[in-house]
């Protein structure tokens, strides 16, 4: 006969400091651990939503990024007229060169400088942004604020984490990279993807400001429907002539995710030290528990409980602990949900922006994180709790 | 028996229960000492005698802008400087692009890139080889054991940032004070290569006679170009390896947590084992009052008590510490975090004196109310 859980629960609340202190010390690492997992969730969420699958973005064979390197302007003409790209309502094909470069700017609290991506495009490409949908269907891009940059014009929009992150991103005031000042104009909210990171400008300023006249980087081409975005992304690709290679937008995003690699390792390591320590420190609660309540262990077996439902017991009461451990823990880490933080990609080289995430993964893999070192903190003392010789512990 | 024997025996007497805690204890402060390790090979530690000798000139804008190649032999007549080389980062693939595969590719020159890295080894002969060998290149001895190269070997790079694959013939082998995962190789072939690359340098490495200079020479540097196209922004090769780690993301606040998460843990820890250890004695203690020990005896009796567990649970954290950290400075792939970190003396000492505090402080309540306790209750306790 199994022995009720009311009895655990009870013998729970009755050594409540005990119970407190080691459940907090397992919440400590519960918490360490979950703010690692939704740094990681966060991230992934940022990429993977980054980029639209009806965008074919082109690059030279052999660039893995669009900062690395670029192709002659005299390809365009021949990029925007192929067949399968979409149309704006004059009938232009929705296709923009663009350059993508690096600027360092001072972050808003003082922490120091980091790398931006600032992007040039052409009008086509703006359109082409606007055009795109989330999964609900509706259109992705908002100019928060102000106006989108004029042709010709030293004018950049800035994206909403960089207008959170960066001194002087608000709209009128200037901002100060390559060869000049900039004005800001305008705010945009991509929805959370990568573009938030990035600063818009027009292609050709960007181009004259960063010496890299003559060319793109990269080419956006906005294709009519999915079929079309794959043949267009094999056309460009085998072409022979143009040495260029073409991709889906959300592809080249995908690649992205690797930026969390080191916090990944690190992370890892760090949860499982401290997992380790917690796991002794569940162990001694749970001999004290035994200890304390050897007479009460015999008590129960000459009752009739036998040594298997003892056992589980005792397991059953150090799992309780340490999933009071993982609620508070959890709990702990709310306050810190959707808080953004940057970083280092290494595809881009700059400051990609993404908020902390609680996902139902990242609870169910906290919660289970802590009966591990709850079974692994408890197993050895319930052991011995069912194995105690009756008249031995009745006698103490 | 001594005071200190009894104290270190009453620590011990449950031996399971001390051994635990001490584990425990053992695990965060390997933790902590990892992370004030990586703190202060970041924030604090200075670099080697030479690397702060050394500068490093970039173009203002970012490191993606390039800088005219003319500005070397301007950098090298301001006063105080020793040598000047190019160091263009390639960003090339080898064999594909798999993080296991990634190495870095500098193209610079030859006859001086070695005169400004001075605690880097290369063997005379190989030097002159590579020196002679415009498709040479000379390879990290570290990476060259991961891959199995060899003199003479030829390795094939796959260019990204500029459209040309280059193969290269190993004439070098050198040792750096710790794992560059670096190859150089001559600028000039590049440059044959790829019209664009020809008159460019993305970086250039600035040796400067004595330390004291280092910070005049930067500014003369950068008051030089000042008002050109192309201006620049010159730190010490250090600084310019912290923009990397910057660029990783808040990594102050990162240590920082985490440090403050394990110390509570430890604190809780610790704080469990003396509120259940001094609750078992409850009738010891009267005993050794009607003995005759002061209340202050008591106390001090507990607090030695809960510092000894720690402190060894500390010593034992340091240790291990010490073998991860020399594990990890010389795992493959870690060299961006962990390469050359070594644990120093004071991070062990400081390591070593928080787990003292924290057993001291974990002890307070306990002690204190074990060393307040009435003698005839004491007596009468049945635990």
């Amino acid at each position: 006969m199994a022995i009720p859980l009311s009895y655990n629960v009870r013998n729970l609340k009755l050594r409540k400091g005990l119970t407190v202190m080691t459940a907090l010390g397992i919440a400590l690492t519960v918490t360490t651990a979950v703010f690692l997992m939704a740094l990681l969730a966060g991230l992934d969420k940022a990429f993977m939503t980054s980029g639209d699958p009806l965008n074919v973005l082109v690059m030279r064979k052999g660039s893995t990024a669009e900062l690395s390197g670029g192709f002659d302007a005299s390809l365009f003409p021949t990029l925007k007229t192929l067949p399968g790209i979409a149309t704006d309502g004059q009938g232009q094909p929705l296709a923009s060169g663009e350059w993508v470069v690096v600027a360092v700017l001072p972050r808003k609290d003082g922490t120091g400088e980091v790398n931006v991506s600032v992007r040039g495009l052409m009008p086509a490409g703006l359109a082409l942004r606007m055009d795109e949908k989330d999964s609900k269907g509706q259109p992705r891009m908002k100019l928060v604020e102000g106006r989108w940059f004029s042709t010709g014009q030293r004018e950049v929009v800035v994206g909403k984490s960089i207008h959170d992150r960066f001194a002087g991103a608000k709209i009128g005031d200037t901002m100060d990279f390559a060869k000049g000042q900039w004005k800001v104009v305008g705010v945009f909210d991509s929805g959370g993807t990568a573009y938030d990171s990035e600063i818009w400008g027009d292609v050709n300023q960007i181009a004259v400001d960063f010496d890299r006249q003559g060319g793109y980087a990269s080419v956006y081409l906005r294709a009519t429907d999915p079929i079309a975005a794959d043949a267009l992304k094999n056309r460009v690709s085998d072409d022979q002539r143009l040495k260029l290679d073409g991709s889906l937008e959300t592809e080249y995003y995908e690649k992205q995710t690797s930026s969390g690699g080191p916090i990944k390792f690190i992370g890892t390591v760090v949860a499982i030290i401290m997992a380790i320590g917690s796991s002794f420190a569940a162990m001694n609660t749970m001999y004290a528990a035994v200890a304390y309540r050897s007479r009460e262990i015999a008590t129960l077996r000459i009752i009739g409980f036998s040594r298997p439902s003892i056992l589980t017991s005792f397991v059953i009461e150090a799992i309780l602990l340490s999933l009071l451990g993982a609620l508070v823990g959890i709990v702990l880490i709310l306050p810190f949900n959707g808080m953004t933080t940057g970083i280092g990609n290494s595809l881009t080289f700059s400051e990609t922006v993404f908020s902390l995430h609680l996902t139902a993964r990242v609870m169910i893999t906290a919660v289970v994180f802590a009966v591990v070192m709850g079974l692994a903190g408890g197993f050895a003392p319930a052991w011995q709790a069912a194995r105690q010789d009756i008249l031995t512990s009745l006698r103490a | 028996m001594t005071l200190t024997r009894f104290v270190t025996k009453s620590a011990f007497r449950n031996r399971r229960r001390s051994i635990l805690t001490v584990l425990s204890i053992t695990f965060s402060l390997l933790l902590l000492t990892m992370m004030m390790t990586v703190w202060r090979s970041f924030y604090i530690d200075q670099g080697t005698a030479q690397e702060a000798q050394r500068l490093v000139t970039r173009h203002r804008v970012s490191l993606t802008q390039w800088m005219p190649a003319f500005y070397r032999e301007k950098i090298r007549a301001i006063p105080g400087v020793v040598a000047v080389a190019p160091n263009n980062w390639f960003g090339g693939l080898y064999i594909d692009d798999k993080p296991e595969h990634f190495f870095a590719q500098f193209g610079t020159d030859p006859d001086e890139i070695f005169k400004i890295f001075t605690d880097v080894r290369v063997p005379a002969d190989q030097l002159e080889a590579w020196q002679r060998d415009r498709a040479g290149c000379v390879v990290d001895d570290q990476l060259a054991k991961k891959f199995g190269w060899k003199l003479g070997d030829r390795i094939h790079v796959n260019g990204t940032i500029y459209p040309v694959n280059i193969e290269l013939t190993i004439r070098g082998i050198f040792h750096a004070p710790q794992p560059t995962s670096s190859i150089y190789f001559n600028q000039t072939y590049v440059e044959e290569a790829v019209a664009f690359a020809k008159g460019q340098a993305g970086t250039f490495d600035v040796l400067v006679d004595t330390p004291e200079d280092v910070a005049r020479v930067a500014t003369a540097i950068d008051d030089m170009f000042h008002n050109s196209p192309q201006p620049t922004k010159t730190e010490s090769e250090k600084a310019f390896q912290l923009s990397f780690i910057n660029s990783l993301g808040n990594v102050k606040a990162f240590i920082l947590s985490i440090c403050f998460a394990v110390v509570f843990a430890t604190l809780l820890v610790s704080a469990t084992t003396m509120a259940m250890s001094i609750r078992e004695r409850t009738r010891e203690v009267a005993v050794l009052r009607t003995l005759g020990f002061t209340r202050r005896s008591i106390l001090r009796l507990y607090l030695g008590e809960s510092v000894i567990v720690a402190l060894t649970g500390g010593a034992f954290g340091c240790l291990f510490a010490l073998l991860l950290i020399s594990v990890l400075a010389h795992a493959p792939g870690m060299g961006m975090f962990f390469g050359g970190m070594k644990v120093t003396p004071p991070t062990l000492l400081l390591a070593i004196f928080v787990a003292g505090v924290v057993g001291l402080l974990s002890a307070v309540f306990p002690a204190y109310h074990a060393a307040k306790l009435d003698i005839v209750e004491g007596l009468r306790y049945l635990g």
